[in-house]
């Protein structure tokens, strides 16, 4: 009897194990599969920025970012182009987070949630997917003939705060989200008006989040040359704008904001053109730059959520 | 009016702290949470509302301090009435920050903020505006060892909450209510996450908070209505059913139906 059992037992057992071994190929496949997929991408970009770094070799001296841009391809530096490229960057950012991360939390936090908000929330998702020549387009437009900033380096960080708002709203809505009701409702328990939940609460958990869009957002911003083209940046620059740090009193000034300015891609897309092979290295170079930038910045990204949630448990 | 209060005292001789006449609640999708609830809360009483799940008790006892409000659509009917004082808090005028400040809630999870232990505590004296270090001190240190937290934690206040056990940080919830001093305080089912021994020193501390405060507590524990509270309300399907002394409902109900769910039958 107990033999009979047992022996049912182990058939059983049996069954079950050939039946896991089966599903479990599916696992395996799809395991497989990412794997491959991740991996020949990754490998296809190492391989390309790999191949960028090796044309540009030559040009990696201290020369290269300390000098102008020259008609001798060996003496071309990017100077006027990562000067050029911080300070528009540096406009951006002061645009587009304060009005971005107010955005997001009035959305969040404060509007009633209606069609309206429906709508708002709609566009501004599409208005992260819109191309970015539309932006200049707009931008041409708006601030260059109808505000009459001209072709400045305002009207550029102005330009890339436009498009870098949407990234900042969405980040922002994303991280507020994540904050459990049961915070909201213990602050709103002891007697906290609105503003001061969202000020010692709602944006002191959710900053992590809302920094990682802003770094995010920059770094597509410092690559953007299609919207900074079309509102007429110059692509030949041998000079820097004024200093926005003096040394007489006010010691800040504004005027470099009405300076003329290239960036970075822009200054790469000029030499890419040229038919001399020696400018090729140059544009090697500084795609090699733009792209650690941006590497550098979105690994920042990543880190600062990392540590931050790490900090906060819920 | 006098009248039916001055009988309320006489039946059950206690003073009354605040008290729901003929409350209706309906959430934002039309559903009625609660049905003419009628309930005294007596001072320095702790009244128990027990109940099967969805009876609406827990609205009900979110209801003393708008919690409500913070969610479109909810509405309010009927009045709770706040002695001595003979403010109607549910009235549109009266403001939801005010209610809060004067009742205070603890709620089911420890829910401490993902701040220092300090913090915590002083939230509520600083969203009242006290920036005064030697007061904020004096009152943290008065509310956690109200909360009997102090001796676990007087060392390392500056740690962060989240580093309690799950036990400390609902007396961290308590401390953090009972540092403003309020009139009242709500607890929704504050033990129901917490171990037996957790579980065994909020109790103790409830029964001795009393002294300070009426509590009106929503559990799902039978057993911890019986122990702890003076008063017990059960409630079923947004009604109340039988309000009165703990041991009158839990030796001889004078309804049927919280006879049968005292005794296990239903529920």
């Amino acid at each position: 009897m107990a033999e009979q059992k047992n022996n049912l037992l182990s058939k059983n057992l049996g069954l079950i194990r050939s039946l896991i071994v089966k599903q479990k190929r599916y696992d395996y496949a799809f395991a497989g599969l990412g794997m491959f997929i991740i991996a020949s991408l990754t490998i296809a970009l190492l391989i390309l920025f790999i191949d960028l770094v090796i044309d540009g070799y030559p040009r990696f001296t201290l020369d290269f970012f300390s000098n102008f841009p020259s008609r001798r391809a060996a003496r071309a530096g990017i100077l006027s182009a990562w000067v050029g490229s911080s300070l528009v960057l540096f406009v951006t950012f002061f645009a587009a987070v304060p009005l971005g991360v107010a955005a997001g939390l009035y959305l969040e936090e404060y509007a009633k949630k209606n069609w309206f908000a429906d709508l708002i929330e709609i566009n501004v998702s599409n208005l992260a997917g819109v191309p970015s020549i539309i932006y200049g387009l707009l931008a041409l437009g708006l601030f260059v003939y109808g505000f009459g900033l001209g072709q400045t380096i305002l009207t550029a960080g102005l330009t890339l705060a436009l498009l870098m708002l949407p990234i900042v709203i969405v980040s922002t809505r994303e991280a507020i989200r994540a904050i459990p009701i049961h915070i909201r409702e213990a602050a709103y328990a002891v007697g906290a008006t609105k503003w001061q939940v969202c000020l010692h609460h709602i944006i002191q958990y959710s900053y992590g989040g809302i920094l990682t869009g802003i770094i995010i957002g920059m770094a597509r911003a410092i690559g953007e040359t299609a919207p900074i083209i079309t509102i007429g940046a110059l692509t030949f620059i041998a000079f820097l704008p004024p200093s926005p740090i003096g040394i007489e009193p006010p010691f800040l000034n504004f005027e470099w904001l009405n300076s003329g300015f290239t960036v970075l891609p822009i200054q790469m897309f000029n030499w890419i053109s040229r038919p001399q092979l020696a400018f090729h290295v140059n544009a090697a170079a500084t795609g090699a730059v733009i792209i650690m930038l941006t590497l550098l910045m979105n690994g920042a990204a990543i880190k600062i959520r990392y540590n931050i949630r790490k900090k906060i448990k819920w | 009016m006098v009248v039916k209060k001055q009988n309320k005292i006489a039946k059950h001789n206690e003073i009354i702290k605040a008290e729901s006449k003929n409350l209706n609640f309906f959430y934002a999708d039309g559903t009625q949470a609660l049905n003419d609830v009628s309930l005294p809360v007596y001072e320095n009483k702790i009244t128990a509302l027990i109940g099967p799940s969805g009876c609406g008790k827990s609205t009900f006892l979110r209801a003393f301090n708008r919690m409500h409000d913070l969610y479109p659509g909810n509405r309010y009917e009927g009045q709770i009435i706040l002695q001595p004082d003979n403010t109607n808090i549910l009235d549109k005028g009266v403001d939801p920050i005010e209610v809060r400040m004067r009742i205070s809630m603890v709620f089911q999870k420890p829910n401490p903020f993902p701040k220092s232990i300090f913090e915590n505590v002083a939230y509520g004296l600083r969203v009242r505006g006290e920036n005064n270090k030697r007061t904020l001190d004096n009152k943290v240190e008065d509310a956690l060892k109200g909360a009997s937290l102090w001796q676990e934690v007087k060392d390392r206040l500056n740690d962060l909450a989240f580093n309690l056990s799950g036990g400390q940080q609902q007396r961290l919830c308590i401390a953090r209510a009972l540092a403003t001093e309020p009139e009242i305080m709500l607890f929704d089912e504050p033990t129901s996450a917490l171990d037996p021994i957790a579980t065994m020193n909020i109790e103790e501390l409830m029964s001795s908070l009393k002294q300070k405060l009426s509590i009106l507590i929503v559990t799902h524990n039978m057993q911890q209505a019986a122990r702890i509270s003076d008063y017990t309300a059960y409630m079923y399907l947004g009604k109340l059913v039988e309000h009165d002394n703990t041991n009158q409902i839990f030796t001889n109900p004078s309804k049927k139906e919280t006879e049968d769910y005292i005794t296990g039958k239903f529920g």
